[in-house]
């Protein structure tokens, strides 16, 4: 196998005296959709946050695209073409959504902002009928697709979702990881996908992880986990 | 057929008002009775109490009165209540209105000192309300725009005034010199403090900055052999029209000019100028929203960790917040120190912050023309109440009180976009094509 894209190697992580991460391993390669999936306050949110610099890892290492990325600060992380829609999307509620977009594009200095912008309008049409509306008064839905189209505005290599499926209805969810897909089908896009619904992450992806605890229990392809009865026994029995 | 319920069964109207007026008038008598019926009067043997029962008497009738006149017209249940916030069909069409609107009152202020029945004082509040605007207007970047909240304000406004007083005294550098100075040493100050507190929001931000506020006049008043201490500076010199003083000598402004000498001439060029740099201030605000550094300032108002995922760094957007609002002041500072020719540390209070930040809150966090509506109304109002000095602050709180209830989010709540998705134009474009022919 190739060099990974993005390469975590026993990354630990503490919020004061608590752990949150014990020795975290993942690997996610070029143009892989990789999923981690886990209880809530596994620490999932906590890794993808740690992959961003905030907090920083305590011991591990974080490389990414063949570059030590563990002590680098955030909004440098973000300059290195790798994207996040956060936890909470996170969008500028006071903000047009058209505005929300145009800072995804920031970081590529606005290079091409319009041709980008018109793409996203093509994946997400509901954006453009909302294109004026302040970012604030969007459904669920909406703003999740703005978190998403917001962070493709920086043509990542590597974009980072948190649970992008969260309090939205089935069906835009299932349209969500649709899109996702699509990205990752015809443009190569790499995708790192934490995730609670983890019959859809598992479906969606190449491979994926099972963190508990602050720890990679299990991991393998995909549809393998989706076969495994631990798996199905924590996240899906009922859950489905 | 009328109800035959409504006599019998409910209690009328009247009864429900009444009674409640009666409760009014019982909490008035409770409230009133100890605090204006007894009151203690210092007499030879010591202090006694007088009574004063028929001011009671006064309060606790008006207030039952006034119940139940608002319980039978106002308040008469049944009648159908007005919207408490503006509609937003009535919203848009004042947004429309105010476009309008700001260019007409600039143009107002422009012509105001040259109508035939302005007279001086009309001037000198003038040059005073522009000053809060412009004050309002710098703070509005730091407060409004990237929502960093700053209670130490005046104290780039008392670094501009001193620079200006300080580098005149020592160096005889004219005011021409001073002005960017001042703003540079202002924005080196802004810069100064904003490092420490780079890490706060919200109301540690808050603390700090009031504390950095404190400092500063404190230093002014304590320095004295070279602050002149609480003596302030006086003698500052007077700006000078490209060189030429407006005085009654031969190479004055009114000599060259062939005027007769007034001293309004210094009136009213300190009016335009105070003027000019105060739309300085609002058309760098303006520009710079729709730039990059601008959206980003917005941005970090609104979700600083998005942000910082976003690669924006958070450092240099809040330093350049802080070092352009503090440049703004420093402007202002400069300004004041020349048109008051004398300051002293007196002028740069914590009121003075709390004054432009009411403004800036007041007037709409971010709305560039709700803060110059707010500064004339705050600024004007506090002049028309110069009589009545005692009366002061309890009108301001009550005026902002007001405002808060009924404009909770300021006078101008709505925040115009930046950037704009053209779409109307295109279909309009279209439909162009289609009818041709």
């Amino acid at each position: 196998m190739t060099e990974p894209l993005l390469s975590i190697r026993g990354v630990t992580a503490y919020y004061g005296a608590i752990a949150a991460l014990k020795g975290v391993d993942v690997d996610v390669g070029e143009g892989e959709i990789v999923t981690l999936i886990g209880a809530n306050g596994a620490g999932k949110s906590t890794l993808m946050m740690t992959i961003f610099g905030a907090p920083q890892a305590r011991d591990g290492s974080i490389v990414y695209d063949g570059q030590d990325i563990t002590r680098t600060p955030t909004h440098k992380i973000a300059q290195l073409k790798i994207a996040q829609s956060p936890e909470g999307r996170r969008i500028f509620p006071r903000m047009s959504v058209i505005e929300n977009l145009k800072m995804g594009a920031a970081v590529t200095g606005y290079a091409h902002y319009e041709a980008d912008l018109q793409r996203m309008f093509d994946i997400f049409p509901r954006l453009k009928e909302r294109a004026n509306q302040r970012g604030g008064t969007l459904s669920g839905g909406e703003q999740q697709m703005l978190a998403i189209a917001r962070a493709l505005m920086s043509r990542p290599r590597l974009l980072m979702l948190d649970e992008p499926s969260l309090g939205l209805a089935p069906l835009i969810a299932k349209q969500i990881f649709a899109v996702i897909a699509e990205l990752n089908r015809t443009e190569g896009l790499t995708v790192f996908l934490v995730e609670q619904n983890a019959y859809h992450a598992l479906k969606l992806a190449h491979r994926g992880y099972v963190m508990v605890n602050g720890q990679i229990t299990l991991s393998g392809a995909g549809r393998e986990l989706l076969e495994r009865e631990e798996v199905r026994a924590a996240y899906l029995e009922g859950g489905r | 057929m009328a109800d035959p319920h409504a006599g019998a069964g409910a209690p009328s109207v009247f009864a429900v008002a009444f009674k409640d007026a009666a409760f009014a008038a019982l909490v008035a008598l409770g409230l009133a009775a100890p605090m204006l019926g007894l009151v203690t009067v210092q007499t030879q043997s010591g202090i006694e109490l007088e009574q004063h029962w028929g001011k009671v008497a006064i309060a606790v009738a008006i207030v039952f009165a006034g119940r139940l006149l608002l319980n039978l017209t106002l308040w008469r249940p049944g009648r159908k209540k007005s919207l408490g916030y503006v509609p937003p069909k009535v919203e848009a069409r004042l947004a429309r209105f105010a476009k309008y609107l700001a260019p007409l009152a600039i143009l107002g202020a422009v012509v105001m000192p040259m109508l035939p029945f302005t007279e001086r004082y009309a001037i000198d509040l003038g040059i005073l309300v522009l000053t809060y605007v412009m004050l309002g207007w710098g703070l509005n970047i730091v407060v409004g725009l990237a929502g960093l909240l700053d209670l130490g304000y005046v104290a780039f406004y008392a670094v501009g005034a001193y620079s200006y007083a300080l580098l005149a005294q020592y160096f005889g550098l004219s005011f021409w010199v001073c002005l960017p100075l001042a703003g540079i040493l202002a924005a080196f100050w802004g810069v100064i403090l904003g490092f420490p507190v780079l890490r706060l929001r919200g109301d540690y931000l808050a603390i700090v900055t009031l504390a950095f506020g404190e400092i500063i006049r404190i230093v002014l008043l304590n320095w004295y052999w070279f602050t002149g201490g609480p003596n302030g500076i006086s003698g500052i010199p007077r700006p000078s029209f490209f060189g030429l003083d407006f005085d009654r000598g031969d190479d004055g402004f009114a000599a060259t000019f062939g005027l007769t000498y007034s001293p309004l001439h210094r009136i009213v060029f300190l009016y335009y100028l105070i003027l000019a740099l105060a739309l300085l201030t609002n058309v760098v605000t303006i520009r710079l929203r729709r730039l990059p550094i601008g959206r980003a300032w917005e941005a970090l108002r609104e979700d600083e960790i998005a942000c910082r995922s976003l690669g924006i760094n958070t450092v240099n957007t809040k330093l350049t917040a802080f070092a352009l609002g503090a440049m703004f002041a420093g402007f202002a500072g400069s300004f004041f120190a020349t048109r008051q020719g004398f300051i002293s540390p007196e002028s740069f209070v914590f009121m003075e912050s709390a004054l432009i930040l009411a403004i800036v809150v007041l007037g709409g966090m971010g709305s560039q023309f709700g803060v110059a509506v707010a500064a004339v109304v705050m600024i004007g109002g506090f002049e028309l109440f110069r009589e009545f000095s005692d009366y002061r602050m309890i009108t301001f709180g009550l005026v902002m009180v007001l405002i808060m209830i009924w404009r909770p989010r300021g006078l101008v709540s709505t925040r115009s976009p930046s950037v704009f998705l053209k779409e109307k134009k295109a279909i309009s474009g279209s439909l162009v094509q289609e009818g041709h022919g």
